[in-house]
């Protein structure tokens, strides 16, 4: 390993006090296969000798069973996991590998480089400090590398480097190399990078991996490793306001109660104050607790237990924050969603959002525009596929304390799952709250009957059921609504009886079951009226007020009443024909 | 400037958020105990995350009737004093059927005292999350796995669908049947759970130090003699070498190393300066070109 192989055997307990110090970087690799990503990735756990004898063995036989490189070691091959994928030679999904130097350990998130591109890239990029954008020289700056280099900027990377392979195919020229840069940082002007760091590269060769190679005595920047070795990603959480989303609640006997959680940001001594947003309460911190004793201070990245000098109310989802600069509070926001299933994004469905530990049911209320990946154009939509990047308003049904994701990356982010299937379908990042401070919750202004339907997955409908014999209709009707209601659906169930209007009223009867199965068919609902048959008027009434689509009669003599039936059976034909 | 956090107090404080969320999210968890370094490493985590409760889980074991005894007597001291429920699942049926590595191969052997055991307890206790100590740097198949790994009613794993996993956002949504298995340690290495181990004074099975012990070639690994059971061939000899374990299973599958490493800094020079990975000790990924993935897929750890 590139480990200082003489102080390990002489000295391995200095050795081992030296590691105590290493820190860690989370880096990604972008680009497609033809790139020679998997190669230079393999060439990295390779140089670093992450790879022993066994692997070494396995790997010289698959390289001549399966390998593209002749005779030579496949590198590639000690990524590919997944059998499917090695057969068929692509990756498919995010891998995560792991390498280590004297300085660092590093975890690569290894990203497949055209199908479901974006699903796998934000992905893996959602924990990455660095990317790794790999450019075949040959054919220089690519739609793909735009995109690539869109979607790391999408997700907060603020390092870049480009990866210039494949050098030796045009002969190490540096012409063809500094052609390529300069394209590359005018392009990524606008994308926000602190930083960006060209390196010219064979995976193949191994040239610029480790050290410096002497067909580029040009190049006067840093090897591939000395760059992650050295770059400085200081840990912008930090210095950022303290914020810590409760995970949970620590109740061993009555006299301990503490808060778990990871700091997302900031730091905490004891005696400090902090604020609850959901509550508005304020409290001091009294003991950091851990299992190695009480902290004098904890910092952003800990996972740690706080005990409060008072006993307010706080649970799951709850933020603490600094009270000199609280997060955002509320229902509402503007964010960046990427989409990532199959099943398209319904705006006014229904899903449940998960930001840290808080879950909330919220729905896309509207699409304000989609982001073309490829040309980061806006463009407009009613809906995102598969892949496909909009900005957002999120609704959901109860408020929830956020920052925007680029002051934040840890309280900025959230997911949402489809509440069916549990898939887990967007990723989004917060722009900005929409109705400040609203703890009002669910906002309605923007939604129509349409939407409130699809919420519920139903078409809404007024049902009448008629017969002579109270009873009979009456327990039918309440069959129908059980029935309704095993299968998830939202109804209601009223009898003429119940609209006790003075007797003689029939026009007003009939005029206030119409204007009450109207608001129900906005609710989105559905109403099940029983009544008497011999009362013509209403269900008059009804079929003048309501569009024949959303209004259905069932005579329980006439239609389906033959005497074998029972309440039973005519329930079930009732939901069967018309649900 | 704060100071920074070192790479396994990053990986400490990750792996305490996991173990935290599925205590949160699931009804019934269930932390699955192989009495190995990693659930070792996985153990002092959960005592960790919990402080000064205990972890609000119980611990399983699914014993193949063919663990190192040492192991046993590991398992049941460590459950003991870390205040656990331990919980002990024998596939009986396995047993009746007189199902072992030595008459049967590992291939059956593992694939019932294990993979199926495994099932039947999970299925006998309906724990709806189930923590282990996989890392994804063990073996190929791995290094796809999320942390939070759906599993369906039967058990499986497939490797074509799993949910994308976003930060430390974690999908913990399952149908009643379904299951998770979690695994806090994904992001480990070996070298990792070794230096953690050291740093903070981990308790570990003494089969990890080297001792002298009773063993036997057989098919290129040194297999210890630990019961009778083991039936000792023509022409084979028992001697006495001083050898560790660089990974614990059943006794007739797992290889012995011939070591003198008999303190923790000298495993980890040993592990340093060694040319061959740790699965390599264990009888059953020899046996097909990703057969790892099958076994996950069957339902195996």
């Amino acid at each position: 390993m590139a480990h200082q192989s003489e102080l390990i055997s002489e000295d391995i307990l200095a050795y081992l006090k030296s590691q105590e110090e290493k820190s860690m970087l989370r880096f990604i690799t972008c680009g497609s296969v033809d790139d020679g990503k998997s190669t230079l990735i393999g060439r990295l756990l390779w140089d670093s000798k992450m790879v022993f004898e066994d692997q070494l063995a396995a790997l010289e036989s698959d390289s001549k069973r399966v390998g593209t490189q002749g005779e030579k070691i496949d590198y590639a091959l000690l990524l590919d996991g997944l059998q499917a994928e090695r057969e068929q030679g692509i990756t498919i999904d995010v891998a995560y590998r792991f390498f280590s130097t004297d300085k660092r350990k590093f975890i690569v998130a290894d990203t497949p480089g055209h199908e479901q591109y974006t699903r796998n890239m934000v992905t893996g990029a959602s924990t990455a400090q660095v990317a790794v954008i790999l450019i075949d020289a040959r054919k220089g700056i690519l739609t793909q590398t735009r995109r690539h280099s869109y979607l790391a900027s999408l997700v907060g990377i603020r390092h870049v480097v480009l990866a210039i392979n494949k050098m030796d195919l045009v002969d190490y020229s540096q012409e063809r190399f500094d052609s390529i840069l300069k394209k590359y940082q005018s392009f990524a002007a606008s994308l926000g990078f602190d930083d960006i760091t060209a390196i010219p590269l064979s995976a193949l060769e191994g040239d610029n991996i480790i050290s410096p190679s002497p067909k580029t005595p040009w190049h006067q920047g840093p090897t591939l490793m000395q760059y992650l070795e050295t770059v400085q990603v200081p840990d912008a959480s930090a210095g950022k306001p303290f914020r810590m989303r409760v995970q949970w609640v620590n109740r061993p006997n009555l006299d301990f109660r503490g808060f778990c959680g990871t700091i997302a940001s900031g730091q905490i001594h004891p005696g400090d104050e902090i604020i609850v947003p959901s509550s508005g309460k304020k409290t001091r911190v009294a003991r950091i607790v851990t299992m190695d004793g009480d902290l004098e201070r904890a910092v952003a990245g800990q996972a740690v237990t706080l005990t409060l000098e008072d006993e307010i109310d706080i649970s799951r989802g709850d933020t603490l924050a600094t009270p000199e600069d609280v997060p955002h509070h509320a229902a509402r926001f503007e964010a960046k969603l990427v989409w990532l299933h199959e099943e398209a994004l319904t705006p006014g469905r229904s899903y449940l959002l998960k930001a840290g530990s808080a879950t909330a049911p919220a729905q896309v209320s509207q699409i304000k525009f989609k982001l073309n990946v490829n040309t980061l154009a806006q463009e407009p939509g009613e809906t995102l596929a598969l892949n496909e990047i909009g900005v957002c308003s999120l609704s959901l049904s109860k408020p929830i304390s956020f920052d925007s994701y680029r002051e934040n990356r840890g309280t900025g982010c959230f997911i949402l799952i489809d509440r069916l299937t549990n898939a887990t379908v967007g990723a989004g990042m917060i722009h900005q709250p929409l109705l400040q401070s609203s703890g009002k919750g669910w906002i309605e202004a923007d939604l129509g009957p349409k939407a409130r339907a699809e919420q519920k997955g139903q078409s809404p409908k007024v049902l009448c059921i008629a017969s002579q014999d109270q009873k009979h209709r009456t327990e039918v009707a309440e069959l129908v609504e059980k029935k309704l209601h095993s299968q998830g659906r939202h109804s209601y169930r009223l009898d003429q009886q119940s609209l006790s209007l003075e007797p003689g009223s029939k026009d007003e009867q009939a005029r206030l079951l119409a204007a009450l199965g109207e608001h129900f068919l906005a609710a989105g609902l559905i109403l099940i009226v029983s009544l008497s048959d011999q009362d013509p008027h209403l269900s008059d009434a009804l079929m003048g007020r309501l569009n024949t689509e959303s209004f259905c009669q069932v005579d329980l003599k006439k239609d389906i009443g033959t005497i074998s039936l029972s309440p039973q059976q005519q329930a079930e034909q009732i939901v069967e024909e018309l649900f | 400037m704060s100071p920074k956090m070192t790479h396994l107090r990053q990986l400490e404080a990750e792996s305490i958020h996991i173990i935290r969320e599925v205590a949160a999210e699931f009804e019934n968890p269930v932390m699955l105990y192989s009495v190995g370094k990693d659930s070792a490493v996985m153990l002092h985590l959960a005592r960790k995350a919990f402080y000064p409760a205990r972890p609000p889980f119980p611990l399983m074991h699914v014993d193949t009737t063919w663990k190192f005894r040492e192991m046993i007597e590991f398992r049941d001291k460590m459950a003991h004093e870390c205040g656990f429920d331990l919980l002990v699942h024998v596939n009986e049926e396995g047993v009746r059927q007189g199902i072992g590595p030595f008459s049967h191969g590992s291939g059956i052997h593992t694939d019932i005292m294990k993979t199926e055991g495994l099932k039947q307890a999970l299925t006998k206790y309906k724990f709806d999350a189930a923590f282990g100590g996989a890392r994804r740097d063990e073996e190929k198949s791995r290094a796809k796995e999320r942390i939070f790994s759906f599993r369906t009613e039967d058990h499986r794993w497939d490797p074509k669908s799993q949910r994308p996993e976003l930060w430390n956002v974690y999908n913990a949504k399952v149908h009643p049947g379904e299951s998770i298995r979690a695994f806090p340690i994904s992001n480990w290495t070996e070298l990792d759970v070794w230096q953690y181990i050291y740093l903070e004074q981990i308790p570990i099975v003494p089969l990890y130090y080297a001792a002298v012990r009773p063993v036997v070639e057989r098919d290129g690994m040194l297999i210890m003699v630990d019961d009778a059971r083991m039936e000792i061939k023509p022409g084979e000899k028992v001697e006495y070498k001083s050898v560790r374990f660089r990974t614990l299973g059943c006794y007739p599958l797992t290889g012995a190393v011939e070591s003198t490493a008999a303190t923790l800094p000298e495993i980890i020079q040993e592990m340093l300066l060694t040319r061959t990975s740790e699965r390599q000790g264990r009888a059953i990924d020899h046996d097909s070109a990703g057969s790892m993935e099958k076994k996950k897929q069957e339902g195996y750890f």
